[in-house]
């Protein structure tokens, strides 16, 4: 019996440390993920999470200024204003009438601000590619610059 | 082509059936050429299956744009060695690649073993006809690649029309390396059905279970080794091609093909328990069944839209019938093993938690905690929708949170590990084996701290690494210098020689030694540094040691794209090191753009250089540059570990010849001179 304690010892302190760990890092990067129309209902702690807003560009709404980017995304007849703030480059898939999803929170004034962006090309309807084209902004990156390590 | 090609497919499906079918009567009633023409179908399924595929690749090259598919992802101007890669461009076309891959490993083990183990043949084959027969379900029936585009005629009938050109590949697929890296992925994912099939076959017939695990020990092999070609591939893709400066964002459909492989590797691993002490026998065969799932899973993920990706939005039905498939897999497992589980039963113990079973255990643990880490973390949006209504996704922190702790523990078992004896390691080998490396790792970690590393995880990492590789070496040396003190031989022709006596046990620390590699390389982006900057022409950029000079700024028509392309000067202190030409490309035909990222690769770090479109007030290129330490001894660790892999399949060069009594002898009777003892020829392991 006594090995036996020690293996599960040993298997026990592994899973909880790595159990402790994936709770503090959920926390950290726990994003929730709502639709246009839902965001204006949003009350509380839950407009203050960090969220993803999926929707398609409008056209004609992409503004290039100094340090960020105003875009308009439209889902299920409604609009958001977005304000993306990351620092790196928009992916290159990221033009009028694509599929978009940003990531980051909402303002008082019920516009977003997004720190990250990944955008699909909206012409392919069919089932997306496998090898398809990932078109990522910084996406991690953003983050990286923050963070010590990203894989 | 198109009739041809779609002929071919119902044919192979059919045969398929037949394969299943008749492999199931066969297996009944024992009958010979029942079980030969079982297994011939199977082979004839997977003839039909190639000419299928290659009728798909002449409507690519002979640009017949009446094919829905074919218009969908080639175009006159693209070139040829683009139209290879079209084929796995779009759903369809990488169903039947698929089920292509599959059908080469499928012919090769039916071939194989088509005089072989008899007793087990037959349940193999069976399960590989299920599984093609489900990829041959999508590819005729849900999504078939040689649809053709109709629409009503001149009388209101229906017409079969030809578009002039077709809308052309991706641009982001239109690089060499991205032809490279879905072929090996594939073959990882579609190689661990073998495995599969023998394990659960085996479980099926009640094989003994030390035969089965040494027949697929080779296919696991080669189905790993694509996986983690595939796998790297992706990242140095990622790396090159998308630049935002990393390899590995735990997208899902990253995660999806890493699942595989935290499994399939704790396989490889495990195997060695069951091989040598008869133990973990159920555990090896639910870990294939799992990696076979997970494989599954993984096609299922990145083609059904679950959750979102950069690599997928789209929302598919074709993810009903993978999740349909996974539990139909799922379900006949359970069956399986249930019914016949009393077969499995181990024959050892774990003695001691200083044993190389021990590590076996952790290493397996540890695979499988990580395992379960990533998947949650991947469904989570799902799990969550399910629970609590909100869709929740996790993000970077959360997999590297637990990830980099995992794999530092990983890193130190696999220098541990193959030190440690089978049942109990006495303190005395412990001093032995780990004495100096342990020294000598802390000693290097010591220096490294007083010069200025002070960043904890990269500080274990390095101190690991060391101590791994000390290990290794030391392994090495030690048994080039038993070999060497026979055969005279230098040290370098005795360690290739006992590599080639050993090729299992001195391939597998070549991989380790790629591994550590790997983790070298992954420990510098603690240190990653990047610049964002305006440039005019004649102006500069400093970053690191290196300094940028934008010496000018053209567009470029190409066959297929119009390419927007800086040229810049790299300076070293002041002296011109060499040019890069990071650049974006634009095509016409479906108005796409793609990057090009410039970069220059040492040993120390990379320089990663990104024309990031022009600034919107001035008009002035923008330059977003990247130092990233370390990153290509990631890349030289993979290739080491592919190459150590192969050297682990070769057979071992001189076989072992051991000495055993023919016949028992009786109490009284002396051992009779014609008692000639039996030379038995088997393989060398450790």
């Amino acid at each position: 019996m006594q090995k036996r304690a020690k293996f599960g010892i040993g298997i026990g302190v592994i899973v909880v440390s790595m159990a402790f760990l994936a709770w503090l890092g959920y926390g950290e990067s726990k994003t929730y993920y709502h639709t246009i129309a839902e965001l204006p209902t949003l009350k509380g702690a839950a407009r203050g999470h960090r969220l993803r807003v999926g929707g398609t560009v409008e056209p004609g709404s992409i503004h290039r200024l100094a340090g960020r980017v105003d875009f308009v995304l439209q889902g299920e007849g409604q609009s958001l204003p977005v304000s993306y703030v990351g620092s790196d480059p928009l992916p290159d898939t990221f033009v009028d009438k694509s599929q978009a999803l940003v990531e980051g929170s909402l303002t008082n004034q019920g516009s977003f601000v997004a720190e990250q962006v990944q955008a699909k090309c909206a012409s392919k309807y069919e089932a997306a590619p496998t090898a398809g084209p990932p078109a990522k902004s910084a996406a991690t990156g953003a983050e990286s610059g923050q963070q010590s390590s990203t894989m | 082509m198109d009739v041809f090609g779609s002929f071919a497919l119902l044919l192979a499906f059919i045969c398929a059936v037949y394969s299943f079918v008749g492999g199931i009567f066969a297996i009944r009633t024992r009958h010979p050429l029942l079980v030969k023409s079982a297994r011939q179908a199977g082979m004839a399924t997977c003839g039909l299956i190639f000419i299928a595929t290659f009728s798909l690749v002449y409507l690519f090259f002979s640009d017949s744009y009446w094919v829905s598919y074919v218009v969908a992802h080639s175009n006159r101007d693209l070139p040829t060695f683009y139209k290879i890669a079209a084929l796995w461009a779009g759903q369809e076309g990488s169903l039947l690649f698929w089920s292509f891959l599959l059908a080469i490993y499928v012919f090769s083990a039916l071939f194989v073993y088509r005089n072989k183990n008899g007793e087990l043949m037959p349940y193999v084959g069976v399960v590989l006809a299920g599984v093609q027969i489900f990829f041959l379900t999508l590819n005729n029936f849900v999504a078939s690649p040689f649809k053709v585009l109709a629409a009503p005629g001149a009388n209101g009938a229906l017409e079969i029309f030809t578009r002039a050109d077709g809308n052309g590949l991706t641009p982001l697929l239109q690089y060499p390396e991205m032809v490279i890296h879905p072929p090996n992925l594939y073959s990882g994912y579609t190689g661990f059905t073998i495995p599969f099939a023998f394990a659960l076959g085996a479980l099926l017939a009640r094989y003994p279970g030390e035969k089965w695990i040494h027949l697929t020990r080779k296919w696991t092999m080669i189905a790993w080794c694509f996986q983690t070609a595939g796998v790297l591939l992706g990242a140095h893709w990622a790396y090159a091609v998308l630049g935002w400066g990393g390899y590995w964002g735990w997208d899902p459909v990253e995660n999806a093909s890493l699942l595989p492989w935290l499994t399939g590797t704790a396989f490889l691993h495990s195997v060695m328990m069951q091989e040598k002490r008869g133990m973990m026998k159920v555990w090896n065969v639910w870990l294939v069944f799992l990696t076979f799932m997970l494989c599954i899973l993984g096609t299922t993920l990145t083609r059904s839209g679950i959750v979102s990706s950069v690599h997928a939005f789209a929302q598919s039905s074709i993810g009903n019938w993978f999740v349909g498939f996974l539990a139909l897999i799922l379900v006949v497992c359970l069956v399986a093993y249930v019914k016949n589980r009393d077969y499995l039963k181990s024959e050892n113990r774990l003695d001691s938690i200083v044993s190389r079973e021990s590590s076996f255990l952790f290493n397996n643990l540890i695979l499988l905690v990580s395992c379960v880490a990533v998947l949650s973390g991947t469904l989570f949006p799902v799990f969550s929708e399910w629970l609590s209504g909100s869709r929740i996704s996790v993000g970077a922190p959360f997999f590297n949170k637990v990830n980099i702790p995992l794999g530092l523990i990983l890193l130190f078992l696999t220098g541990v590990g193959p030190l440690l004896a089978w049942r109990k390691t006495s303190s005395g080998s412990l001093k032995r084996n780990f004495g100096w490396p342990s020294l000598f790792s802390l000693a290097v970690g010591g220096v490294v701290f007083a010069l200025g590393l002070h960043e904890f995880y990269s500080l274990i990492c390095l101190i690991l690494c060391v101590f791994v590789a000390s290990t290794i070496v030391m392994e090495f040396y030690r048994g080039a210098r038993v070999v060497r003190a026979r055969s005279g031989a230098s040290f370098a022709a005795s360690a290739v020689d006992l590599t080639m006596r050993n090729t299992r046990r001195y391939g597998g620390y070549i991989v380790h030694m790629g591994m550590v590699l790997i983790f070298v390389g992954l420990a510098g982006a603690a240190f990653n540094k990047d610049v964002q900057k305006d440039m005019q022409v004649g102006s500069t950029l400093q970053i690191g040691r290196y300094n940028l000079l934008l010496q000018s700024f053209d567009s470029k028509p190409e066959r297929n794209y119009t390419s927007e392309r800086m040229v810049v000067e790299v300076l070293q202190n002041n002296q011109p090191l060499m040019m890069l030409y990071p650049e974006r490309r634009f095509f016409q035909t479906n108005q796409e753009s793609g990057t090009m990222v410039a970069i220059y690769s040492t040993l120390r770090d990379d320089l990663y250089v990104v024309y990031a479109g022009q600034s919107p007030d001035t008009q002035t290129p923008v330059i977003h540059a990247y130092l990233n330490p370390l990153v290509k001894w990631i890349w030289l660790g993979g290739a080491i570990v592919v190459m150590g892999t192969i050297v682990t399949l070769l057979p071992n060069r001189r076989s072992v010849l051991v000495f055993a009594a023919a016949q028992e002898p009786s109490g009284s009777r002396p051992l009779s001179p014609s008692l000639a003892p039996s030379v038995t020829l088997r393989e060398g392991h450790d």
